[in-house]
């Protein structure tokens, strides 16, 4: 079955909506620009999300992955609410990053990073830990630009919300084991 | 009654006092909540940037561990974060079913299993409007909270997505936490943007992207002369409380809005005492805006944090309030 007009390659429309669930919809985008238009960071977007698609449609990607779009959404939904096909854009959102990582074509590395030293302290605990996530993360990334929120950290810690010990779950091995197993059937 | 109760890691650090003051109201409005054993972290928005079958599978091995013959059927979490990963698992693992199968081969190798739509997965706002309601909660109001103006904000993830009609309330324009509000005494005010983005995990990657969605929350509820703004997810908390001294030295505004959790208003209007609330651990002190409903309410003042002046930065317009 063709999901597109005209003759071209369809590979990369494909693999996305391979990896969404509910992404078959994406061929049915109207570019009406309701997501744009809904979108709170889409002036930070190199892409709207309607520009994406057409991208995506075009088979360009290269463009689309290296797109810092998918990056600044904040996962808000109103584009998903709002669109009139029912797209699961904030989903397909998830799939571009998952896939720019892979592909290694996103060169901005803080979004990437942050969200791997926060999956990095879910492996290790099984549960977030604020404290470890930014002092790790920021002192990695531009510490200088972050002197600033030094002293909010602090407070929160005298103000008693943020703990300096992580907490470990007792099936941490039961839940590795899950994830490995996840990742494996994925083929990740 | 009787609900399995599902905590997430916010709860135990920055909206600790979610926890608290969730706790202080549950027993006399006879909610029973049975923490699911052993849960772990739902992912928040970082896991499924990275792996999405994984992600699945860590949410659904808190739908795996809640679920049981002997367990209560409605899984409550007070954190719309959590709220969502929960409720999105359950409705697409029984929607798409590779998915589904996928995330229960999965579960499998650690010996668990989860039958998708087996729990009722709820908002804790949704247990108390509509299983507590808002009669029997009005009855309990033995210190209205007269005069207080109260912008009502809902954020996001309360509300959408929609998941075929499975919203707790309106996507745009919900009005719940207005009505429980005004239950309770306090002068609800209009607000705009009350399902807008707090800029969510935007602080931690583009703190420019998120200060400006910050500060138009607060200007909108300022412009109302709203007292303070109430929320119900620990991110919006989080965001608009610990990142207002940010927002109002980048953007030369100078906002001073407390920020307090919907469960530690309901627990004033009870008679409650705040500290029982963990009201006073907010970073933006509620102090001074809580005298407005009597002397009964004495807060300790939170120490002053000195503002400094800093003069590299360019000169930006100033908004005034008021």
């Amino acid at each position: 079955m063709s999901r597109s007009l005209g003759n071209k390659d369809d590979a990369f429309l494909n693999e996305v909506i391979e990896a969404t669930p509910g992404g078959e919809a994406l061929v049915t985008c109207l570019q009406c620009g309701t997501c744009g238009g809904s979108c709170p960071s889409g002036p930070d977007m190199d892409h709207t999300p309607r520009q994406l698609f057409q991208m995506i449609n075009a088979g360009m990607r290269q463009e689309v992955l290296q797109s810092n779009a998918p990056w600044y959404c904040v996962t808000c939904y109103y584009c998903m609410t709002r669109c009139p096909k029912q797209i699961p854009i904030t989903d397909l959102m998830y799939t571009l990053k998952r896939m720019a990582v892979r592909a290694k074509l996103y060169d901005d590395s803080d979004a990437p990073d942050w969200s791997s030293s926060f999956i990095g302290f879910v492996e290790s605990y099984g549960r977030s830990f604020e404290f470890g996530l930014a002092t790790r993360y920021h002192l990695t990334h531009s510490p200088l630009r972050k002197v600033g929120v030094g002293p909010m950290g602090l407070e929160m810690i005298v103000k008693d919300r943020m703990p300096l010990r992580p907490e470990r779950i007792k099936g941490i091995d039961q839940l590795r084991t899950i994830l490995d197993t996840a990742k494996s059937l994925e083929g990740v | 009654m009787r609900y399995g109760y599902y905590p997430g890691c916010s709860l135990t650090g920055t909206a600790r006092p979610y926890e608290v003051s969730t706790k202080a109201i549950a027993g006399p409005l006879g909610l029973t909540f049975e923490e699911v054993e052993d849960w772990n972290c739902c992912g928040a928005t970082e896991y499924m940037s990275l792996n999405k079958t994984a992600a699945y599978a860590l949410v659904a091995r808190n739908l795996a561990l809640a679920a049981g013959e002997d367990k209560p059927k409605d899984l409550v979490a007070p954190c719309s974060l959590c709220y969502l990963n929960l409720r999105k698992t359950n409705h697409y693992m029984a929607k798409y079913k590779s998915l589904g199968k996928m995330t229960n081969q999965a579960l499998a190798a650690g010996g668990l299993h989860y039958t998708p739509g087996s729990l009722n997965v709820r908002h804790l706002i949704d247990v108390i409007v509509n299983d507590v309601g808002y009669e029997a909660l009005g009855a309990r109001v033995t210190r209205p909270l007269t005069g207080l103006r109260v912008a009502p904000y809902y954020g996001c993830l309360l509300v959408r997505p929609d998941l075929n009609g499975g919203s707790f309330d309106d996507t745009e324009y919900p009005t719940h936490l207005d009505r429980l509000m005004e239950t309770l005494g306090a002068e609800v005010v209009d607000f705009p943007l009350k399902t807008h983005c707090c800029g969510g995990h935007m602080t931690q990657i583009s703190a420019e992207t998120a200060y400006e969605l910050i500060r138009r929350l607060l200007h909108n509820a300022a412009e109302y002369r709203a007292d303070l703004l109430v929320t119900l997810c620990p991110m919006c908390q989080f965001n608009l409380d610990a990142y207002q001294t940010q927002v109002n030295r980048h953007l030369g505004t100078d906002f001073h809005l407390p920020i307090l959790y919907f469960t530690q208003m309901i627990g004033l209007a009870m008679g409650m005492e705040p500290k029982a609330l963990a009201i006073g651990q907010e970073i933006v002190s509620a102090a001074s805006v809580l005298r407005k409903i009597g002397t009964a309410v004495e807060v300790e003042e939170a120490p002053q944090t000195r503002r400094k002046r800093d003069d590299k930065s360019l000169p930006m317009p100033r908004i005034r309030e008021g």
